[in-house]
């Protein structure tokens, strides 16, 4: 497992390096947590780097499905809430930014990965928001999703990372009751406003439940991650705590799970009918609905942010300039 | 063209009167008194502070892990520096 | 359906407080604008937090409003249901958000503007309208130091960004002055201490700008016609559009609840 760690070059000698991530391991073993200036095998660290980045790049990317509600959000209260709530997904995108730079990687190095559509985000922000209830049905199931996903990452082995999720937890407490609010008020409104309810659900349902990853049978990354107690449950596991969350949920609201062959077993769980893997991999492989419009929406900010980022440093630097001659007077 | 770096800035935060500063995370920003307004905007918004510092993670100096036995462990067995190292009868009451 | 227009009988405390409002509905809505598109991520939640700051000023001036006016109307039939023409706001903050430089000298204008202003108002005998004022004095405050150290930065930074910075200042000058700008319906309410004269403001707020545009190396320009007709409703052509994207789903279905 540790193959690639131990032909790293920069991590030293093969016997050294064998004893120190048998050390490393039991560490991990004991429920320690690992801090950034503490040797750990190159493959923990690159796959940390990747997670925690991809993780962030959802943050920001997913400001943009739901920001495109800001501007036309049916009432203040409503306005507000909407706008804190995407603006606390660029605060989790940015605490998730500086848990990765503790592993080394620079900010800008990882931005520009993503921008180069070299590096992933999660495929859910792929899709589009069409009416005000996809914003009801991000709030819930998304960040319903993403919660799941999260709160097992509060313990996570790497220490920043596990910080980062426990302040990014905290405050998206409010983001999925943000979500059920607007369902419940649309599900008790008219007619015309149940009906977009059950047209957003139906059509973000799946892509939600995708959005844990392939079936573990499937999953490239899990067993590494899960003896690194960076994953602590599988993709599946988490799918299905979801799904028996959410299903009575939805009976609460009075909506149907676009799910014909979705049944309860005889221990209690909601069991989903087949879940379309291909759709997910040509999301991922770049040819979901949005992808194209949301990296040049992100190029875009990026690009013409570009003298602004230029006129800050210089000023920067002009200011340090005079500070040393004054200072030398 | 690869992005140029922004200097990356530790942040600490105080949280209530009587309580020290705690490190509460880091960001970026061209100089001091930018990064100081965005850690306000940052790390803040939930009322979470009275008082934020602000220095640039270059200056900071870290113990090395690796030291950590001969940093460390030579205070866990001077155990006479704590109270509780001490016999007193009951009889004289709390100490 | 659509849903129609709502008439407002604006006595001049109600049209007093509507102008206010509308001030900080619109810029908010400019600056909601920016989030997901700032420059750098951490302006992302600048930009955020000021807008969260006046869209919640807005509301308790459109509820004081509603109130005072006495009928039906609330703060969202207020914001959602009254037509380009019904609104009140200054010109200067319904300017579209430009690139960085735009935003943030509008902001610097604006800020320097209402910290003064809400500092003022914080002595009005109206008890509400004094509350408002101590609660947006400190957010505009913060609106203004954070303006100003933009301006500066973009001013006194490269080549391209002073360029941009002192065209964002020579095309948002003509629209400061309606902020200083009282009519008949604002005299009554001076005289009786409900509110305060703006003109009083000016030399201040002069000399706040002037002090930034020193330190950004930019020039205010020397020319003093000044655009008006915001506080009459009548506006650039820019607010129809901002107000058919805000009250887009309040027109389309009326009198649901959200």
């Amino acid at each position: 497992m540790y193959t690639q760690a131990l032909n790293s070059p920069e991590e030293g000698s093969h016997a050294e390096d064998a004893v120190r991530a048998s050390r490393f391991q039991a560490r991990i073993d004991a429920e320690e947590r690992i801090e950034p200036n503490a040797w750990m095998p190159a493959a923990y660290r690159k796959t940390l780097v990747r997670q925690i980045s991809q993780h962030a790049h959802s943050e920001i990317v997913g400001m943009l499905p739901e920001g495109n509600w800001i501007t036309r959000a049916p009432s203040l209260r409503r306005k507000a809430a909407l706008l804190a709530k995407v603006q606390d997904e660029c605060g989790h995108g940015l605490y998730l930014y500086a848990a990765a730079e503790t592993l080394g990687a620079s900010r800008e190095e990882l931005v520009d990965a993503m921008l180069a559509g070299k590096a992933k985000y999660s495929s859910i922000f792929n899709y589009p928001t069409l009416t005000w209830a996809d914003i009801g049905v991000i709030g819930w199931l998304v960040d319903g999703a993403a919660i799941m996903n999260q709160i097992p990452l509060c313990r996570c082995s790497y220490g920043p990372y596990a910080r980062a999720m426990i302040r990014v937890c905290k405050e998206e407490s409010f983001h999925q009751r943000q979500g059920y609010e607007i369902m419940l008020t649309l599900c008790r409104g008219t007619a015309e406003q149940k009906a977009m309810a059950q047209e957003a659900l139906n059509r973000w349902w799946w892509p939600v439940l995708m959005m844990f990853g392939p079936p573990d049978q499937a999953s490239q990354h899990s067993d590494a991650s899960t003896k690194w107690k960076i994953k602590r449950f599988s993709n599946d596991e988490l799918r299905q705590k979801f799904i028996d969350a959410t299903v009575p949920q939805a009976q609460y609201l009075g909506l149907t799970m676009p799910d014909p062959e979705m049944k309860q077993d005889e221990q209690g769980h909601w069991r989903h009918g087949p879940i379309d893997w291909n759709e997910f991999k040509q999301v991922l492989a770049g040819n979901g609905p949005c992808n194209r419009d949301r990296l040049a929406a992100r190029r875009k900010a990026h690009a013409d942010g570009a003298w602004v980022r230029d006129a800050a440093a210089a000023y920067a630097e002009k200011r340090a300039r005079r500070q040393m001659a004054q200072a030398a007077e | 063209m690869a992005t140029p770096n922004t200097p990356l800035w530790e942040v600490f935060i105080r949280s209530r009167n009587g309580l020290a500063h705690k490190h509460c995370g880091s960001l970026h920003a061209p100089d001091a008194t930018m990064a100081l307004q965005a850690a306000r905007d940052l790390y803040t918004r939930r009322g979470e502070g009275l008082s934020i510092w602000v220095v640039p993670s270059s200056a900071i100096t870290a113990s090395d892990p690796a030291d950590k036995g001969m940093m460390f462990e030579p205070a866990e067995s001077k155990i006479y520096r704590h109270p509780t190292f001490y016999e007193v009868p009951e009889e004289v009451g709390h100490m | 359906m659509t849903a129609p227009s709502i008439t407002v009988s604006e006595t001049p405390l109600v049209l007093y407080t509507l102008r206010r409002a509308d001030d900080a509905l619109i810029l908010g809505h400019r600056l909601s604008e920016w989030c997901g598109h700032a420059p750098v991520l951490e302006e992302d939640m600048a930009l955020s937090n000021m807008a969260l700051d006046l869209i919640g000023q807005a509301r308790e001036l459109y509820g004081y409003a509603a109130k005072v006016e006495g009928r039906d109307n609330d703060e969202d039939k207020l914001a959602y249901l009254r037509d380009v023409r019904q609104y009140r706001n200054l010109l200067l903050v319904e300017r579209p958000n430009g690139d960085f430089a735009q935003t943030m000298v509008r902001q610097l204008f604006y800020a320097a503007f209402a910290d003064l202003y809400w500092r003022g108002m914080m002595g009005s005998t109206d008890a509400t309208l004094a509350a408002v004022a101590a609660k947006s004095e400190k957010e505009c405050a913060y609106h203004l130091r954070h303006a100003s150290e933009w301006v500066i930065r973009l001013g006194d930074g490269t080549d391209e960004s002073h360029r941009r910075a002192q065209a964002a200042v020579d095309d948002l000058w003509a629209y400061t002055g309606e902020m200083f700008n009282i009519d008949d319906s604002e005299r009554s309410l001076i005289d009786a201490g409900i509110a305060i004269d703006p003109t009083m403001l000016l030399p201040e707020w002069l000399s706040i700008v002037s002090h930034v545009a020193r330190e950004a190396t930019l020039t205010l320009p020397e020319n003093d016609w000044m655009q008006r007709g915001g506080r009459d409703g009548r506006h650039s052509e820019h607010l129809g559009h901002l107000l058919s994207e805000l009250q887009y789903m309040q027109r389309s279905f009326p009198g649901a609840t959200w």
